[in-house]
């Protein structure tokens, strides 16, 4: 009976979250559709999905750049007990430390998706850039580099990235390397596969004939035209890498106290979780939110991109 | 055709093996003096080199691990010294169990609903399982976890520290690890239904069943007779692909659960820098994952006479 109940009552939360997020996101589609410069439209036709992920993802970005003034206590200080109940003066309770972990959720918007963001971008760079010169250049280049990617793809992710953390040791620098070659090489494989396929076209040749320089080529003629797919993949990517890092702190090689961290912070709240005591799911459901709203908005714009209706 | 693949599938694990080990020599640097310390006097450290065997070149010793790799001796673990085989050997049977239970509860469930939205595209059913599976995708696996034990803790349904008292029966064995596996499926299910539906999709849009349609077989006829067959390559390829995935997917969910597993001794090794440990898990996780794919590729070219006699 009182499982049935329960069941009930998770249902009812389920649904007014569902709709909560619904409305928040039809609220700020037809914001955007009266205030955004560009083509009205297009924001007008955005799916509701997309809309809440752009939504969280704005949330996300002001708590990371605004955290000092949004939170309410210091990201390291230890406030009080440990373990202290929500609500009082600490909205969701204290950590193992006695660190406020409303506060430190805030901070790890800054940590966590501040080092994903750098990971990304560092193994985007790496990746493309060699993606569209092994597509562009061909022969060896193509063939050595990609033969390289086939096999570091043929061992599965964490375990790679487990096996090369043993060597170097588990640190921020560290992590942020391994996770972006990695990553880089996911990114190598679509790069290339995406400029190879261009880089067949008959004007790219009549850009060759004409004797333009190799870096024109692939700024001017390739690089435009792979750009959509491109995006979409930054998107993905990130999602991938965010995910990887805070796999990697809980398990407890990633981000280290005491900074912020969701991974880890989930890592050190989680025997709460059998008192029946939810706060090891905030950070958690923090990084999921994040993910699943990057997600919604790469889907729209693949979507869009790929110009089908079906 | 086949032959070449397995070929490559061989080239493709060697180098793999290469890697892990290349990758511990490049920058493992020296045991010997990392593990002696603040004992390290030349004699000491050329002594321990000497008993370990790294006096000998690479390729010597590269041999040396992967003879000793096959024979079942992965060296011994540098922090209490016990032979790693011995570590690994029950572990590995807890892991296998455990990512085999998940996919046997995945598989049926995954392809079957993957099927259903495939077939009523575009319809309710498939846009609620479209949201669905990309949440559950975007999902870490200890959240996933985590929920299951947050609903289940207070009802004592299923214990949520899959430890297993030794000597357990099978049933047993399948109640204390429920809620790892649950978790194992939830989180691969997702990802196998969306590429069941893809795959199905691209199949139903072909001419042929078009064809078959505007020829007015009946809709049941031209899924059993003309899609189904044809859906076999792919679908084989989506579960081989997925059972690759729960390969790395049981790392952390071991880890949560404290599931005495393969990837609950990495996670371990790797924070006690315990390289064999290491570098013997890693092989096993690689070779398994090059192997499935292995397989994947094989049984789909099997199953398409094309792809079989290309060219």
């Amino acid at each position: 009976m009182t499982a049935a109940l329960a069941l009930l009552n998770a249902v009812f939360w389920i649904a007014v979250t569902l709709v909560g997020a619904a409305l928040a996101a039809w609220a700020f589609r037809a914001l955007l559709a009266t205030l955004a410069p560009g083509d009205r439209r297009l924001w007008r036709t955005m799916p509701l999905p997309a809309a809440f992920g752009m939504l969280v993802v704005l949330l996300y970005a002001l708590a990371g750049l605004l955290a000092p003034w949004l939170a309410p206590f210091p990201e390291r200080a230890v406030v009080g007990d440990a373990y202290l109940p929500w609500g009082g003066d600490f909205l969701l309770g204290t950590d193992n430390l006695g660190r406020d972990v409303f506060s430190r959720l805030i901070f790890g918007a800054r940590n966590s998706v501040g080092i994903a963001l750098l990971t990304t971008i560092l193994a985007f760079g790496v990746g493309a850039t060699l993606g569209l010169a092994a597509a562009a250049v061909g022969g060896w280049l193509d063939t050595a580099l990609s033969r390289l990617v086939d096999v570091l793809m043929a061992i599965p992710a964490l375990i790679l990235a487990l096996l090369l953390l043993t060597l170097l040791g588990a640190s921020i620098p560290n992590m942020i390397l391994v996770i972006a070659l990695i990553d880089s090489t996911r990114v190598f494989r679509l790069a290339r596969a995406v400029a190879a396929d261009i880089a067949a076209q008959d004007y790219i040749e009549a850009a060759r004939l004409r004797g333009e320089s190799l870096p024109w080529l692939v700024r001017r003629e390739i690089l435009p035209n792979a750009l959509s797919p491109l995006l979409a993949e930054f998107g993905l990517r990130f999602c991938f890498v965010f995910l990887s890092i805070s796999a990697l702190s809980f398990l407890g090689l990633g981000i280290q106290p005491p900074a912020a961290d969701w991974g880890s912070m989930v890592k050190d709240s989680a025997t709460l979780i059998t008192f029946g005591d939810p706060t090891p799911l905030l950070p958690a459901g923090a990084i999921a939110l994040l993910t699943v709203a990057v997600n919604f908005v790469v889907d729209w714009q693949l979507h869009r991109a790929s110009g089908l209706k079906e | 055709m086949i032959l070449r693949r397995l070929l490559l599938g061989a080239l493709v694990l060697l180098a793999v093996t290469v890697i892990i080990f290349a990758a511990i020599e490049a920058l493992g640097g020296d045991y010997a003096t990392a593990s002696l310390g603040q004992a390290a006097t030349p004699e000491t450290v050329a002594a321990l080199r000497e008993r370990l065997g790294l006096d000998q070149p690479a390729w010597v010793r590269y041999g040396q691990w992967i003879g000793g790799a096959l024979a079942g001796d992965f060296g011994a673990s540098l922090s209490g010294g016990r032979p790693v085989a011995d570590l690994l050997a029950g572990r590995l049977l807890n892991t296998l169990f455990l990512a085999l239970y998940a996919a046997v509860m995945a598989i049926p469930l995954s392809i079957g609903l993957g099927l259903l939205a495939a077939l009523w595209r575009n319809g309710l059913f498939d846009r609620l399982a479209n949201m669905g599976t990309l949440t559950a995708i975007a999902f870490p696996e200890f959240f996933v976890a985590y929920i299951l034990i947050y609903l289940v803790t207070g009802t004592g349904l299923f214990p949520t520290m899959a430890a297993i008292p030794p000597g357990a029966g099978l049933l047993d064995r399948l109640h204390a690890t429920f809620l790892p596996a649950l978790t194992l499926t939830l989180v691969v299910a997702a990802h196998m239904m969306r590429m069941t539906r893809a795959a199905i999709i691209n199949l139903l849009s072909s001419p042929y069943i078009e064809m078959a349609r505007l020829k007015g077989v009946p809709p049941a006829r031209v899924i059993w007779r003309h899609a189904l067959p044809n859906a076999l390559a792919p679908i084989i390829n989506v579960v081989a692909l997925n059972l690759a995935y729960l390969i790395t997917g049981v790392v952390v969910v071991e880890v949560v659960f404290v599931y005495p597993g393969l990837g609950q001794l990495m996670v371990d090794s790797v924070s006690r820098r315990d390289v064999p440990v290491v570098q013997a898990a890693a092989l096993i996780f690689a070779a398994t994952y090059v192997l499935l794919n292995l397989l994947a590729d094989v049984l789909s070219t099997l199953s398409n006479p094309r792809l079989l006699h290309r060219r």
